[in-house]
């Protein structure tokens, strides 16, 4: 824990676990108030697709409580909808692992990004973690926290909320699915606007106008080419574990040039931006509308990959 | 199945799905410096990863025929036009799902 303190004191969670601390039960609502709001969608989203869920379970003559208790505990919608499937076929506990592995291995990107955003959450940080999923990563990862608000407790009431809407949705869908009546065809669309809304808010996080306009935004163009690409090769159902390798290979290859040099310049004074767009190279950090949030130091750099990364490099104790 | 089947089916794919969530955490266990390289994916895997999300949503839209992704396209247009314009997220996905359930369920039937 000591660890946990010392690596936070350069930031501003730093302060508010300290104040969290003495006012513990304040600190949990405040950030449960934060982070209600911020899961709106998904509870849309959620309740909709898990009900559907629920109906699909049912209908394969499983018992409606089944529904409910796979999605506590498997929690990844997509592997949920295959196991409908796999649950009323003959039994391969083989094939249904390496089947979970593949749908799964987008976990690995998700663990990958949230490394630092998770560390120094305390014993709800095993609990973050198991309940990774694409809309929660989404929203944790996007969401801008303010100061006076507990980081830990506010992945961890996202995480929470999101779970529980999942489950109420199949638990729903289970028992009373067949008392549906309107038609709700076309409710799925809110996961898709929603990836689409988090997509582009990321997108004008990394700037928002023309100069610069591909070097801004080459991480959000490797996800969106490689992806179209590999979905026409290997079509709908098979394209998820190409395309992370796609976008593995293209981000490395691109590293030389997307790797700003910020991490050698930990105290945050601004580094000079690569897209040529910062006519004001001492302005700090005016052009970047996340890194004045962060930055610890105010100093702002104004690059593409450096937004977020401010307030994540300082966790990771500046030492890197 | 039997009931043990299904018992060990769905504790095996619980396993594995657990196995790709904690993985990268037990890789980097807190407390010790990232490899440049991991710190560096942890930067720049997100905003490809959104992309990748957005289009798997769309992975089953059929541009060649039935209704030709009309639905989706204009779906999609409106929640990015209004969500610059607003940068209201919520208001942005109402918008656009509303209007996709109201195309497919009456236009594009």
């Amino acid at each position: 824990m000591q660890g946990y303190e010392a690596e936070n004191s350069g930031m501003p969670g730093g302060r508010h676990a300290a104040a969290a601390a003495s006012a513990p039960g304040r600190g949990r609502r405040a950030a449960l108030r934060w982070a209600f709001p911020l899961t709106l969608p998904v509870m849309a989203g959620y309740v909709f697709l898990g009900i559907t869920y629920g109906i699909l379970m049912v209908r394969q003559g499983l018992p409606a409580w089944l529904p409910i208790v796979t999605a506590a505990v498997v929690y990844t919608g997509s592997m949920e909808f295959l196991l409908t499937s796999i649950l009323v076929s003959s039994f391969n506990p083989a094939s249904a692992f390496a089947t979970a592995i593949m749908v799964g291995a987008r976990h690995l990107f998700y663990g990958l990004s949230m490394l630092g955003k998770y560390s120094g959450t305390g014993w709800k940080k095993f609990y973050l973690i198991f309940t990774t999923s694409d809309e929660t990563f989404a929203v944790n990862y996007s969401a801008e926290i303010p100061d006076d608000i507990d980081r830990g407790w506010f992945y961890f009431w996202v995480s929470l909320l999101d779970q529980c809407y999942w489950i109420a949705g199949a638990a729903l869908g289970g028992f009373f699915g067949s008392l549906i009546t309107f038609s709700t065809k076309g409710i799925d669309f809110v996961m898709t606007a929603m990836f689409v809304t988090i997509f582009m808010n990321q997108w004008m996080k990394d700037g928002d106008g023309l100069d610069g306009f591909f070097a801004q935004h080459v991480s959000e163009f490797v996800g969106i080419f490689g992806s179209l690409i590999c979905l026409m090769i290997f079509g709908p159902d098979h394209f998820i574990i190409p395309t992370m390798a796609v976008i593995l290979a293209a981000l490395t290859l691109l590293r030389p040039k997307l790797d700003r040099p910020e991490n050698e310049n930990p105290a945050g004074g601004g580094s000079d931006c690569i897209t040529g767009s910062d006519t004001n190279p001492a302005g700090g950090g005016s052009d970047c509308i996340t890194g004045s949030d962060t930055n610890p130091a105010g100093g702002g750099p104004d690059c593409i990959t450096a937004k977020d990364l401010a307030g994540h490099d300082a966790e990771q104790g500046g030492g890197v | 199945m039997t009931g043990a089947q299904v018992f060990i089916t769905i504790a095996v794919v619980v396993a594995a799905t657990m196995l790709t969530r904690f993985l990268p955490y037990i890789c980097f266990p807190q407390g010790r410096n990232l490899p440049k390289y991991v710190n560096y994916l942890g930067k720049v895997l997100a905003p490809a990863v959104f992309g990748l999300l957005v289009i798997y949503c769309l992975r089953n839209v059929n541009f060649t025929g039935g209704s030709f992704g009309i639905p989706e396209i204009i779906a999609v247009a409106v929640v990015i036009i209004t969500f610059v314009w607003k940068r209201q997220m919520l208001f942005s996905m109402a918008s656009g799902t509303l209007l996709y359930m109201l195309l497919v369920q009456t236009v594009f039937r």
